[in-house]
């Protein structure tokens, strides 16, 4: 028995202590606070991207961020795809010959410039990673492409083991929000290194990128609000969207092969419990 | 196991094929006829998926492998290709990608199965052996799959732990300059860890085939525990009853599996890695892969880096050493009392070295891990092979199929023999 409650004690206090350690590191000064989580449209089980808000997203995109942004593995087709923007085909070629693209060599052997086609990437602001720097103070504005997938912030215990079961999978596009919506001036105390913004939500409080977004900067034809928070969740979910392409068919896919599995597991308990019933077991 | 096996081929042609090969006589006498004790429960039917998931990840990997490319600069790129323009290719590669964490899951259940049951102990210590040497190449092979999408996780996990062979003292550093194939991790490391990735689910196939072999010689463990006696009180043939069991168990298995690949796919990944690999920018937090942090905590927790390496490897050799370790002539926890606790106690302290893994080793975090790490090793080398002297099992049934009768009358066991201290 005293072996028995000092073991539980034991294990007990580990548990103990290992949430207090990272309650201790929650209050580091340097933590970033938590994202919102915001309700998007493509969250949960039977979540699907809303191509109005993709559209108004790519608008943002368009007119503000890609002026510093590339999104290397992004095409003009893309625009076009179901479950995305559903741009008409059109419209995607329209958004596609506004660009200058660089082909060749021709038959002189010399590079030309002509109209974007749908099957061009979405050209690059800039030729390279230096001229990047060198036009941004220094720091080079991230590649679109996957990048709501590639940011996210901790969670920590137990959160993380509820969010495997409530399908969180918004890390990405809430902390690109909160982001977008958390700049502010420098509270008193704080030094900020020159060329370099205060920001609530970025690790360290201080980024690069200037404020991005303000009031009323880019027009919505669909009577949205020209707010930054609603340019911000615009943008969020047109990134998710060029991170992940195919959610909507995957979540889509996904019901239809939990419906086959279960009624499948089903049939199959019910022979197994057959089989088994003349057996002692 | 001789048991049910009654194969007898019919046809003239059969017969003819049987005489100069009998393969179909195989299969019938280890999948059909192989006679299964039937107190098995659903921990028991791991083993069937985990072949299935060694030929889900062997049939996706290849399907990946024909548009994937090893080429440094063109790799992340190359992932995200058949992320995005491949035909379902973002399926193929979330069920490769989380395949590896479901079959490292069944794994951790399967070995913990056989630890609770004794699976380890006489005559299975040549069948737990070639399970411990498939669990290190399962190992190898994840790690190594794992630095293919040349994000930055995989460049830094992969410049970690092969750093990790830089602690071997005089020749470290020209055996990781020797697995780099440079001066640092860089495309030829990429070219032979791809190349490394293919081959070695293929010599995990071929032990595992041993390690079936060997279960098949000897027999399967059981819930209770004592060996089958009587082939037709205590054990039913293979098929159906082994194998609708098997199949029920897996689609259940394919419906938590299908939760991930659907709607959780980046839920086991780290963030980190959609960022391309940069040998010039450190993450700030560098962590394994899941299933690879209760061994990443034993590492860190040591202060000299050799030791560390050294508490690493014998966290994984130690394993090895099981069935000589565990001096208890009792297999089955069930009949183990004091064993059992102490068996979740080792599991809970397994699952916290895992979460202090994922925690940066500093702090009251590296202290729990110290003392985590130290639980971990006087379990296998201090109290297991007390407990054999001093524990006192219940007794333990004659036979299976008296277990099965103790069962339904929700009764005693029927006693074998003397209750009391017994090593081997």
């Amino acid at each position: 028995m005293t072996i028995r409650s000092s073991l539980f004690g034991a294990v007990a206090a580990a548990l103990l202590l290992t949430a207090g350690a990272s309650g201790a590191r929650a209050q580091d000064a340097h933590a970033q606070p938590r994202p919102h989580r915001m309700s998007w449209s493509f969250a949960g089980p039977f979540g699907m991207y809303d191509p109005a808000q993709l559209q108004r997203g790519f608008k943002v995109f368009k007119e503000v961020c890609a002026a510093c942004h590339s999104a290397n593995y992004l095409y003009f087709r893309n625009l076009a795809q179901e479950g995305g923007p559903h741009f008409t085909e059109a419209q995607a070629k329209q958004v596609a010959s506004e660009y200058q693209i660089t082909d060749g060599p021709n038959d002189a052997g010399d590079m030309f410039q002509r109209p974007g086609r749908l099957s061009d990437h979405w050209p690059a602001p800039f030729p390279n990673d230096n001229a990047a720097r060198a036009a941004n103070g220094g720091a080079l504005p991230p590649d679109f492409s996957v990048l709501a997938k590639a940011r996210s912030y901790h969670v920590g215990f137990p959160g993380f083991i509820t969010d495997a079961f409530i399908q969180y999978q918004e890390h990405g596009v809430d902390y690109i929000h909160a982001l977008l919506t958390g700049y502010e001036d420098a509270p008193a105390g704080v030094h900020l290194q020159p060329g370099l913004n205060y920001n609530v939500y970025f690790p360290g409080h201080q980024i690069a990128m200037p404020k991005p977004l303000s009031d009323g900067q880019v027009d919505y034809t669909d009577g949205s609000p020209q707010t930054v928070d609603q340019y911000s969740q615009d943008v969020a979910a047109f990134m998710m969207w060029v991170a992940e392409p195919h959610l909507d068919q995957r979540k889509r896919i996904g019901f239809q092969v939990m419906i086959f599995l279960i009624v499948l597991g089903g049939l199959l308990y019910f022979t197994k419990k057959k089989v088994w019933s003349n057996v002692a077991h | 196991m001789e048991g049910h096996s009654t194969y007898q081929p019919k046809g003239k042609v059969a017969q003819w094929f049987e005489s100069r090969l009998p393969i179909v006589g195989l299969i019938h006498s280890s999948a059909i006829a192989y006679p299964v004790p039937k107190n098995l429960n659903y921990m028991w039917t791991f083993g069937a998926i985990l072949s299935f998931m060694l030929v889900c990840q062997i049939v996706s990997g290849v399907v990946l492998a024909m548009h994937y490319v090893a080429y440094a600069p063109v790799s992340f790129a190359r992932v995200e290709h058949i992320m995005r323009d491949v035909n379902y290719g973002w399926l193929i590669r979330y069920i490769h990608a989380n395949g590896a964490s479901m079959f490292f899951i069944a794994v951790y259940i399967h070995i913990f199965r056989g630890m609770y049951y004794g699976s380890y102990k006489a005559p299975r210590e040549v069948l737990w052996i070639l399970g411990v040497i498939i669990y290190l190449l399962m190992m190898a092979t994840a790690f190594m799959g794992y630095v293919l999408p040349w994000g930055q996780m995989s460049f830094w996990g992969a410049t970690v732990i092969t750093n990790l062979f830089s602690a071997i003292p005089w020749v470290g550093t020209t055996i990781v300059e020797w697995l780099w194939g440079g001066y640092s991790v860089g495309d030829p490391t990429l070219n032979r860890f791809f190349s490394l990735h293919y081959l070695l689910p293929f010599m995990i196939a071929g032990v595992v085939g041993l390690h079936i072999w060997a279960l098949h010689h000897v027999g399967q463990n059981n819930p209770d525990g004592v060996d089958i006696k009587n082939v037709a009180k205590d054990s039913v043939p293979f098929t159906p009853y082994a194998t609708i069991k098997d199949i029920f168990a897996m689609v259940v298995f394919l419906i938590f599996f299908s939760w991930f690949i659907f709607y959780i796919p980046n839920y086991l990944g780290h963030s980190d890695n959609y960022i391309p690999a940069n040998p010039l920018s450190t993450p700030a937090h560098i962590v394994p892969e899941w299933y690879f942090l209760p061994f990443y905590a034993i590492l860190r927790s040591i202060p000299d880096k050799l030791g560390g390496v050294l508490a690493m490897f014998a966290a994984i050799a130690v394993l090895a050493f099981l069935p000589w370790l565990d001096t208890s002539k009792v297999r089955s926890a069930k009949y183990r009392p004091l064993f059992r606790q102490f068996f979740w106690v080792f599991a809970v302290v397994a699952v916290l070295l895992g979460y202090m893994g994922s925690q940066p080793a500093e702090g009251g975090a590296l202290i729990i891990s110290r003392i985590l790490t130290a639980y971990y090793f006087i379990h296998f080398l201090v109290i297991l092979p007390l407990l054999g002297l001093f524990e006192r099992p219940k007794p333990v049934p004659a036979s299976i199929a008296d277990a099965v009768l103790a069962k339904a009358k929700g009764g005693a066991v029927v006693v074998a023999g003397a209750a009391g201290p017994e090593t081997k």
